[in-house]
């Protein structure tokens, strides 16, 4: 099993696909085929390529008008929608007049000078570097963990993973409920005697969102860890056999042998958590509605509001802005940070 | 490595307590729903007055029914379009090999990195210029647009790695290609087809944003919308939001229980080349 970044870094199999032999396909089944039709394939093959280049299509001609719909669907829901706010961000546009003016970037300042909007980025970059290393860190030591002979080992995975398809507004309410005042989480400490750190873990702005990221932590570290663990699975038994016999302790073993091994899992697990924790929405929601003041506002919940509460459309669609470049630029970094590595 | 010592033992007591603290949330959520509303009792403790009558008060009044009928229907046509419509549009990406089939690839791949909060206000002007808003058409629609980078990904990928000799002797036994596909290439799809449907439905059962968004104002509502404004009702009145969170969830947690060999695959092997 190969892990590769093929959402963010599509390979280019398709090219090649037509000389390689496809995968499965028992190699001897060319010898069998008749000499007639060995010719036929021969003959088939010259003539491509003295077409070189200009070959569209292998066998069977695939009808192209099946990707019309798709296409179109997708133009109108995802591409013009996504290229006129892009081009709205530099403009007065309200949504309701027909007319509007470029006004440069001064949209991008507004972002800046209104209280909500600027916490909401800085918000939303603390949740994203919190969750994206604690969550990994954690699914890493579960999936290592479960790598292991463990008797109880497929019912923990299945375990691990069932926060993953729980309904995201659910587990805030649940977690909402667990650090209420009089939740859960203080009546056990105060059960075990840990009165002092018994606390308004929502109500405290220095708190808050901190609580929302542990949700959002324990929400979602089971997705990371059914992906390292395909990662730990594809690592052949011999390699870390050989490093144990030139004298490897388990720490070794681990730091230069398996974490470089895991590099394309560790790839797209930051880049998922990263995406993920930039548009975080629905926890918040449903744990602090972005409060208390501005304490847990996030891009998301900024531009719910400033769109709709407050008609701001200007501010709110820059905001839009400001989360896809920072989705673009830490996606850019965090590839080529681990692109290097691999080399 | 494949012999259980003593310290495989510790470490699986370990995993087993760390297990257990992930299950926490989960069991409050059980355990709230069944107790008594003035019950006493905190989350982790179990009241021996078990009580089913918060289930009944939640569904009458948190119309939980209709908004469970919507998301069933939003989560069956969304899934089915979007299969149907990225199966097809994956065929010609993954058996042309041009520039222009390359592009229009990345094109659909590029929907993965860019979030939809910035064509959101664009796209909820034009859906109430089209009558829309309100509708479940709409976020149906939407539904299916913005799977379609991952369901288009899965699928172009699949098909590349397969083997056209099936196409190949269909067309010599007279098959036309819309045939050809249909009955030969689709059900070869088996195995990625079952990917899709279940990310498709956890993601499109469990999005909050979209449906608040697009149904505000109107009577209608999903599941997680309708939860949302229970929630805003009944704020303090915990075991009866927690029934209603059970109910609300209760289909989609039967179908990971079910189905988790599957599910868990699906999610791991969705990311696989």
């Amino acid at each position: 099993m190969t892990l590769v970044p093929l959402p963010i870094l599509p390979s280019d199999t398709g090219r090649d696909a037509d000389e390689a032999p496809a995968p499965g396909a028992d190699p001897s089944a060319r010898d069998r085929r008749s000499p007639g039709q060995d010719l036929h394939r021969r003959d088939r093959s010259l003539r491509d390529r003295s077409r070189g280049r200009r070959r569209t299509h292998i066998g069977v001609r695939a009808p192209l008008w099946f990707l019309f719909p798709a296409l179109a669907l997708y133009a109108f829901i995802v591409v013009l929608p996504t290229l006129r706010g892009g081009f709205f961000a530099f403009t007065d546009w309200n949504g309701i007049a027909s007319t509007w003016q470029f006004v440069g970037v001064d949209n991008f300042f507004q972002v800046w000078d209104d209280r909500r909007a600027r916490a909401s980025v800085v918000n939303t970059v603390i949740l994203a570097a919190i969750v994206t290393i604690v969550q990994n860190v954690i699914a890493l030591g579960l999936a290592l963990a479960l790598n292991n002979t463990l008797k109880s080992r497929s019912a923990l995975r299945v375990v691990f993973f069932a926060p993953v398809v729980l309904t995201p507004l659910v587990a805030g309410y649940i977690w909402s409920y667990l650090l209420a005042p009089n939740g859960a989480v203080n009546a056990f400490l105060d059960g075990v005697g840990l009165h002092a750190l018994s606390h308004d873990w929502l109500g405290d702005p220095s708190t808050a969102l901190l609580s929302v990221c542990a949700a959002v932590i324990w929400q979602f570290s089971g997705y990371a860890m059914v992906i390292y663990l395909a990662g730990l699975q594809a690592i052949p038994e011999e390699i870390l056999e050989a490093a144990t016999i030139d004298g490897a302790g388990s720490w070794r073993r681990f730091v230069s042998v398996i974490l470089p091994l895991l590099n394309g899992a560790i790839l797209i697990n930051v880049m998922l958590s990263l995406i993920g924790s930039l548009k975080q929405f629905d926890q918040v929601m449903a744990m602090t509605g972005g409060g208390p003041g501005t304490a847990t506002e996030t891009i998301s919940t900024a531009i719910l509001k400033n769109a709709f509460s407050s008609g701001d459309y200007p501010v709110s669609i820059a905001l839009a802005v400001v989360m896809t470049v920072l989705i673009a630029v830490l996606a850019g970094v965090q590839y080529r940070l681990t692109a290097r590595k691999v080399n | 490595m494949n012999i259980y010592t003593w310290r495989s033992g510790l470490r699986e007591a370990g995993t087993v307590a760390v297990a257990i603290l992930f299950l926490i949330p989960l069991f409050a959520l059980v355990n709230m729903a069944i107790k008594p509303a003035n019950s006493a009792t905190t989350a982790f403790q179990i009241d021996p007055n078990v009580t089913f009558a918060n289930f009944a008060t939640a569904w009458t009044q948190g119309a939980l029914g209709p908004a469970l009928v919507n998301s069933f229907i939003v989560a069956i046509v969304t899934v089915a379009g979007s299969v149907v419509l990225s199966a097809l549009a994956s065929y010609p990406l993954a058996r042309f090999t041009r520039r222009w089939s390359r592009w229009t690839y990345y094109l659909f791949i590029g929907g993965l990195l860019i979030p939809t909060q910035l064509g959101l206000l664009p796209l909820y002007t034009t859906m109430r210029d089209l009558g829309l808003l309100g509708s479940l058409a709409s976020i149906i629609l939407i539904g299916i647009g913005g799977q379609l980078p991952f369901s288009v990904f899965l699928y172009t990928t699949f098909m590349r790695e397969m083997p056209q000799d099936y196409e190949e002797a269909a067309l010599i036994d007279g098959c036309g290609p819309v045939r050809a596909f249909i009955s030969v290439v689709f059900p070869l799809l088996k195995a990625v087809t079952g990917t899709v449907v279940i990310l498709d439905a956890v993601g499109i059962w469990n999005d909050f944003f979209t449906p608040l968004l697009f149904l505000s104002g109107s009577g209608n509502a999903t599941a997680p919308v309708a939860i949302y404004n229970f929630h805003g009702q009944f704020h303090t009145q915990w075991p009866l939001i927690f029934a209603a969170l059970c109910i609300t969830v209760l289909p989609i947690l039967v179908l990971y229980f079910l189905l988790q060999k599957y599910i868990i695959r699906g999610f791991a092997g969705g990311l696989k080349g």
